[in-house]
């Protein structure tokens, strides 16, 4: 019986040298003959050459549905075939990749490093060093050097507490809570300031409960609503009709001013027939659950076959990049400044916290959202639920606070009507 | 592989597909996908042990994360795939030597699609297949890649940045068949539903078609060359491989996660229990229904079917065996449960794998099932079972076990 950890064998060949005639024809005629050449020499080995940018550009080509895949694939052998010092070259080709592009990159650096018995490591460590990169190539690059000098690796790993890298940041992150635990076994009144430490850089949810059970023990706030960026004050209307679940496709009145402030005079027909207003609600909870059934009390299992609208105000010290981030186990849509960002249809499979993740163009100034719920005629106990968690980050998971971001709710009255 | 031994199984193959009217994708001692080389559930070769004890643990290895989905068999490669890292963005294809358990290579991918999924099952939770020298891998994630032999990207599909709302949040299962030179996934869901023909060389769409606004966790089923089964809940659609066009339908409605199992060309499909189907007389587009029993209930594991009898595992952890004639039952057997693993047959025996690891082999010849062997993994066990020249390859969450006789 042989019952081992892992074993692996070092070298693989990363493929062959032929030649795809799409990918050639696809250059011009003297950058063709270039590419054939580097694809023909790959066999051996070659170092970066001048034409390997062209095999790093076919495979950023390569697009949805398949498209570019069958030049990619003589492209990506071009790529595995290089020697160990093209491997940073690479990663920097990750930079800006679309998310198939970066697989057949990153695909690529796997295979040149597996047949490589030495890698550049200086030039690696320079790569790692340089935060506008990739973080997932800088990650991969991390995970090249430990696997030929650990120590140096962990090494780096103690500068990374804030580093883009969600992977990186974490294991600095961890470092920290595993120092601030061993200061708390030993009673020592340092590991406050070591679990706060690891709470600012923490943007991993499990790392985030973990620290914040640790220092409530110690008695200490944390307020986890403005940690994550967390939306909690919202103004709401609602029940619209959902029967048979016709209401997610249905266009109701807020649909139409999505983009505009909620007004006090507006009032439309709800399921029931009779008028509904908009109405202040906020989230007390430390996750910003926005649980509409508060809002909208029904029998014990809830309102069923309903729809709600959730709006909010969000004023932005810049424009810029951002991330919504969304956990919901109804049916949704969300509107940004009055364009319909994304919808799902899928009730109650589980929700978690940054279960949806939507790249926005934040405004500069006011910016408004509009999210639409939908709650399905489901009776199970598993079913009742009519909330979503809502926040606003940047790629990290950082969060984006508004200039008018007020006050974390403690549980007190809801804020006034507009 | 050796040329001699490569045209040696090629042979066998060439015969076994004759013989059963279907396409296989890989030799027929190898299991190139989930439930073997026809989607019986059958591998051809020596019989399962006996006797069971921890001598028969060949090789035992640690993999470098989670999954369920089943190791496959090429000649002298096994392959499994894996997840890791935070919220299991990280996917594993791995190739072993079947011999030693050597890791021979292994390719990273980065999810593009969701990879929000059930604590029980794992983003590495589709079986990949194996076609022509090629290794397919799906994720619950829907990435999908095409890899050869040694590791070498042929092609890069993310299904759900193709399409946003493909995903599951409980998550997806469905396994790949290839035939015809055509990939079929099914990549079904409460939202944004369709299965997809897609060009086994190039990765590009062949067709993608429309299916049921409904989570399904089953996979499709090579029917013949150019035919493939899609299950759901509302039935069962047999499409061709060239259009992605539906030859015939069956709207009796199906379970959506244990699969269908096909032998001699008649469908066993968990339907009402189990409902038998043959293809339509002449250009109909309506199956012949053979049977149906009650009596024969699939759990999670799907059916299996082999030497004229249909199993079904059911939610009991009770085996039965019915008469692929007609469906009577003929004998029922309580194991030790619960199992997600789907089982494999050799000649006569049948081996069921718990999900607390305890591998079970069964004699099914007879008038009443009888437990030959067991022996206990001591480790959660979700994936099916793979059976190629005599060797058993069970994947547990964390490890890839192969079993051999003594």
């Amino acid at each position: 019986m042989q019952v081992t950890d892992r074993v692996r064998r070092p070298p693989d060949d990363g493929g062959g040298g032929c030649v795809d005639r799409s990918a050639a024809d696809s250059l011009p005629l003297m950058r063709r003959l270039l590419f054939i050449s580097s694809v023909l020499t790959a066999v051996a080995g070659p170092a970066w050459s001048a034409d390997a940018p062209d095999a790093v550009a076919i495979l950023r080509a390569v697009g949805p549905e398949g498209s570019g895949n069958p030049a990619a694939t003589a492209a990506w052998r071009s790529l595995a075939a290089l020697d160990a010092t093209a491997i940073p070259r690479v990663l920097e080709g990750l930079d800006g990749a679309n998310p198939y592009a970066a697989n057949w990159l990153r695909a690529a650096v796997d295979a040149i490093a597996a047949r490589s018995d030495t890698l550049p490591v200086d030039a690696l460590v320079t790569y790692l060093g340089d935060t506008r990169h990739d973080p997932r190539g800088r990650r991969l690059a991390w995970e090249l050097i430990r696997g030929r000098d650990a120590a140096a690796a962990e090494a780096l790993i103690d500068r990374m507490l804030d580093d883009p890298s969600v992977e990186l940041r974490h294991d600095a992150v961890q470092r920290v809570i595993d120092d601030a635990t061993r200061l708390d076994a030993a009673g020592d009144a340092g590991a406050t300031a070591a679990y706060r430490r690891a709470l600012d850089a923490a943007r991993d949810v499990d790392q985030i409960k973990a620290i914040t059970k640790a220092l409530e023990k110690k008695g200490e706030v944390v307020d986890l609503p403005r940690h994550f960026g967390f939306l909690t004050h919202w103004q709401v209307v609602g029940p619209f009709d959902n029967t048979a679940e016709a209401g997610f496709a249905a266009s109701y009145p807020p649909e139409a001013v999505a983009g505009m402030p909620p007004s006090a005079d507006a009032a439309w027909p709800g399921k029931d027939g009779s008028d509904v207003r908009w109405k202040a609600f906020m989230t007390a909870d430390p996750y910003g659950m926005v649980d509409i059934n508060k809002a909208y009390p029904g029998p014990d299992d809830g309102l069923k076959e309903v729809v709600a609208y959730a709006s909010t105000g969000f004023a932005s010290d810049a424009e810029r990049d951002a991330e919504i981030r969304l956990g919901c186990k109804n049916a949704w849509k969300v509107w940004h400044n009055g364009r319909l960002l994304f919808g799902r249809d899928e009730y109650h499979r589980g929700m978690r916290i940054d279960q949806y993740r939507v790249p926005i163009r934040l405004t500069k100034g006011a910016n408004r959202f509009l999210v639409k719920l939908c709650q399905d005629g489901q009776t199970q106990d598993w079913t009742k639920e009519w909330q979503f968690q809502f926040r606003v980050c940047d790629a990290a998971g950082t969060a984006i606070l508004a200039l008018d971001r007020p006050a974390t709710p403690s549980g007190g009255p809801p804020p006034a009507a507009p | 592989m050796p040329a001699a031994r490569t045209n040696r199984r090629l042979s066998v193959a060439a015969i076994t597909a004759c013989v059963a009217g279907i396409a296989i994708a890989g030799v027929a001692a190898d299991w190139p996908g989930f439930r073997g080389p026809a989607g019986s559930g059958v591998a051809v070769g020596p019989d399962l042990p006996a006797t069971l004890s921890r001598e028969n643990i060949a090789w035992s290895v640690s993999l470098p994360g989670r999954g369920l989905s089943g190791a496959i068999v090429a000649g002298d490669r096994v392959f499994v795939t894996c997840s890791s890292g935070p919220d299991q963005q990280r996917l594993h294809a791995i190739a072993l030597d079947a011999a030693s358990g050597r890791t021979l290579w292994e390719r990273q991918f980065w999810a593009t699609g969701r990879t929000m999924c059930h604590g029980k099952t794992s983003v590495a939770a589709p079986t990949p297949c194996w076609h022509d020298g090629r290794l397919y891998a799906l994720w619950s994630s829907n990435d999908l890649v095409c890899l050869d032999r040694d590791g070498g990207l042929v092609w890069f599909r993310g299904l759900t940045a193709d399409y946003p709302n493909v995903s599951n949040s409980l998550g997806m299962t469905s396994s790949l068949v290839v035939t015809d030179g055509t990939v079929v996934a099914q990549v079904e869901n409460d939202s944004e539903s369709y299965a997809l023909g897609i060009d086994a060389a190039t990765g590009e769409n062949r067709w993608r078609i429309d299916r049921p606004k409904a989570a399904n966790w089953t996979s499709p089923l090579v029917v013949s060359p150019g035919l493939v089964a899609l299950q759901s809940k509302t039935g069962l659609d047999v499409v061709r491989t060239t259009d992605g066009g539906v030859a015939w339908s069956y709207d009796g409605g199906a379970a959506t996660i244990p699969s269908g199992c096909v032998l001699d060309g008649v469908l066993y499909v968990p339907s009402h229990g189990v409902t038998a189907l043959a293809s339509p007389d002449g250009d109909g587009t309506k199956p012949r229904q053979l049977w149906r029993s009650s009596r024969l209930s699939p759990g999670t594991p799907s059916a299996v079917a082999s030497g004229g009898r249909v199993f079904a595992l059911g939610k009991a952890d009770v085996l039965t065996a019915g008469s692929i004639a007609d469906g009577e039952r003929l004998w029922q057997l309580r194991l030790e449960g619960p199992f997600s693993a789907t089982p494999a047959i050799v000649g006569d025996r049948m081996i069921c794998v718990s999900e607390k690891g305890l591998v079970q082999i069964v004699d099914v010849s007879g008038d009443e099932g009888r437990v030959l062997a067991t022996l206990d993994l001591e480790d959660e066990v979700l994936a099916s079972p793979a059976v190629a020249d005599g060797a058993v390859y069970v994947r547990t969450n964390a490890r890839l076990t192969k079993l051999i006789a003594r």
